[in-house]
Order: C-alpha cells, then structure tokens, then sequence
C-alpha cells in the first residue's frame, strides 16, 4: 500500500501556462476578425463590352418592354408613370407572369422544360432600366431590389404549386427548371445614355 | 478528528487552498473557438466610409477566393460629394480600375479566374453615374460577375 503511492507521486505537468496561452490566441482571434456576418450581396450579370458582339439595335415590341427610368432626384417611373419601389414589385409580377395572356403585356412561348414538360415560358420580357448618372446609388439599389422581389415573388409560387415547398428549399435541379420558366431579363441601359461623361 | 480540522486548525493556518485552475485553458478555449467560428478574418482594411444599402432579396457571398472587392465611400476627410475608389487594399483613381482589377484577377489562382466576381460595397449617396463608370471599367476587362453588397433589411 505504501509503496505504491510512492509510485503514482509522478510530478503532474505543470499548466498553469496554458490559460495564459490560450489567452494570447484569443485575443489574437479578437482582434483579427470581425464579428459582422458574412456579406449579403445581389448578383447581376454584365453584358460584354460592345466591341466584341456586333452592336444590334435591339427591337423590343412594346409589349415587351417595362421601360423603368430613374430620374436625378431619385424619381421612379416606370412606362412614364411614376411609381414606389413596392409598388414596383407588384408591376414587375403582373409584367413577368401575364397570368391572363393579355394581349398588352409580354408575349409567352411554349416550350419543353425539365421538369414542367410543355409550358408557357416568359422569356420574350425585357425590364430596360435607365438611370440617370445624377440619381443616388440607394434609389437604384432599391429599384434593383424591388424587381428582384418581384421575380423572386413569381418563383416561390411557382415552387409551392409544383414542388410544395419554397425556392430556397428546392434542389439545383428545380430551381434551374423555374428560372427557365421565369428568367430573369434586365437590361440596364444607363451606360449608353450618358456617353463618356465623367 | 474531522471536527477538530474543520473548526480549530483553520482558524490557526489562514493558508487558504489554492484556487483548482486546472480547468481555467479548457474554459478559455471553448471561447476561443466560439469566436473562431463566428467571426472570419478581416479581408481588407478598408480606407474609405461608406454605408451600404439595405435590401431583402440577398444571397450570401460564396467563393471567397474568387472574389474581389470594390469599395466607393469618402476617404476621411473628404468633401461629401467627392467618393473614392478603393479595389482590396488599395485607392485608386477611376481611370486605374480596369488596370487594378486585371492585377487583381492575375494574382487569383488560375481556377479561380474564371469565376472570378467583384462586389461592389458602395455608399448610399455615390452617384449612378460613378457606378456606371466603375461597371464599363469592369466590362471592358471582362468581369462580368458582379454583386451589390447590401445589409439585410
């Protein structure tokens, strides 16, 4: 008996350091970073550099034309109406989707659609954007946003009546299927109105 | 005798025990991980102010190692309607993006060139136009992936 408590008397290591180290790393980590979270961010697609496609004057029926132009004091219209971004939204749904096939908004073509199978598809729409160089990067961010709502609108729909569950929830797949449904068709042609000002 | 340790002997050693801070670096590093977790390194010092938009239909930023940062804000300083064009770690002059982009693209890994993306985190008040101008710029080097940076509303 008293032997072996002789034995186990090894010298324990001594750690009374290891908060102290562990105490560098953190604040090493503190300063470091940042806490705020991770960007937030809206994607959009340039068009390429006019130089390397033929410049063709694009003909777009009116029909298939929402016309959106953002004046210097930051007034929206839209087909020269002036309009709240909210209000936007609901515009950009009714344009997009053409539930009834009006005959005065966007033309529908019928095509085959993983997924869908044969279905009407808006793609013939084009949202033309014009911003004046005056007009405060908020109010186009805002108009940007409103008909990013408005297609995202369209999409969950549509996701809750084929798949029954929203967008975010849908896999790669069927999101591709539902953006060929409803693509997303922006032009912004703010950089050919204002020349080479600036 | 446990009665006698208790109640006599303590009151003629004040050697108090010594406080078990064996458990103190475990303590310590589950904070650390915690904030290890949920911060992320800061990627540039950022030389101009500025304040995003907000939006609602956001997606979060993937491929971190594709992207580049464009920020357009006010250099301290600086009168309110004079903006400054910061591209990672540096400020540039309007004339110099296309250049600073193109070096930033060169210095990504050749993946990663490909998709590379450029967000832009610009000022509630920077005029369309210097936007416009910042988005020629990226046209005419072929970065057509862009992002708007933006706070959830």
């Amino acid at each position: 008996m008293f032997r072996r408590r002789q034995q186990r008397d090894v010298p324990e290591l001594n750690t009374t350091s290891t908060a102290d180290i562990s105490f560098m790393l953190l604040i090493f980590f503190l300063v470091a970073s940042s806490m705020d979270d991770i960007d937030k961010v809206m994607p959009r697609q340039l068009p390429p550099p006019e130089e390397s496609t033929q410049v063709q004057e694009l003909v777009v029926k009116q029909r298939n034309a929402l016309v959106l132009k953002l004046d210097a004091d930051n007034r929206l219209t839209c087909n020269d109406e002036v309009i709240t971004p909210e209000a936007l939204t609901e515009r950009v749904e009714e344009f997009v989707a053409n539930a009834k096939n009006d005959p005065s908004l966007p033309e529908k073509s019928r095509r085959e659609v993983n997924l869908f199978g044969l279905c009407e598809v808006s793609d013939k729409h084009v949202i033309m954007i014009e911003a004046d160089s005056k007009a405060t990067y908020d109010a186009y961010f805002q108009m940007q946003n409103a008909i990013a709502r408005g297609y995202m609108h369209l999409r969950n729909q549509l996701a809750m009546q084929h798949f029954g569950r929203p967008l975010t929830k849908c896999t790669p797949e069927e999101r591709e299927a539902i953006q060929m449904v409803y693509p997303q068709r922006i032009s912004d042609r703010s950089e050919t109105e204002e020349g080479g000002e600036q | 005798m446990r009665f006698d340790r208790y109640s006599f002997r303590k009151k003629q050693r004040p050697d108090v025990p010594m406080l078990n801070t064996a458990s103190l670096p475990d303590l310590i590093f589950t904070v650390l991980f915690f904030f290890m977790l949920v911060t992320h390194m800061r990627s540039a010092e950022e030389k101009v102010r500025y304040s995003i938009p907000q939006g609602q239909e956001l997606q979060s930023l993937t491929h971190k190692a594709s992207n580049c940062y464009i920020f357009i804000g006010r250099q301290p300083g600086a009168a309110p309607d004079e903006f400054s064009i910061q591209i990672n770690d540096k400020v540039v002059k309007l004339a110099d993006v296309e250049k600073c982009v193109d070096a930033e693209r060169a210095k990504m890994a050749s993946d990663d060139q490909a998709y590379m993306t450029v967000t832009i985190k610009a000022d509630k008040q920077v005029p369309v136009g210097l936007i416009t101008e910042v988005k020629k710029a990226l046209k005419k080097t072929y970065a057509l992936k862009i992002n708007y940076s933006a706070t959830e509303k």
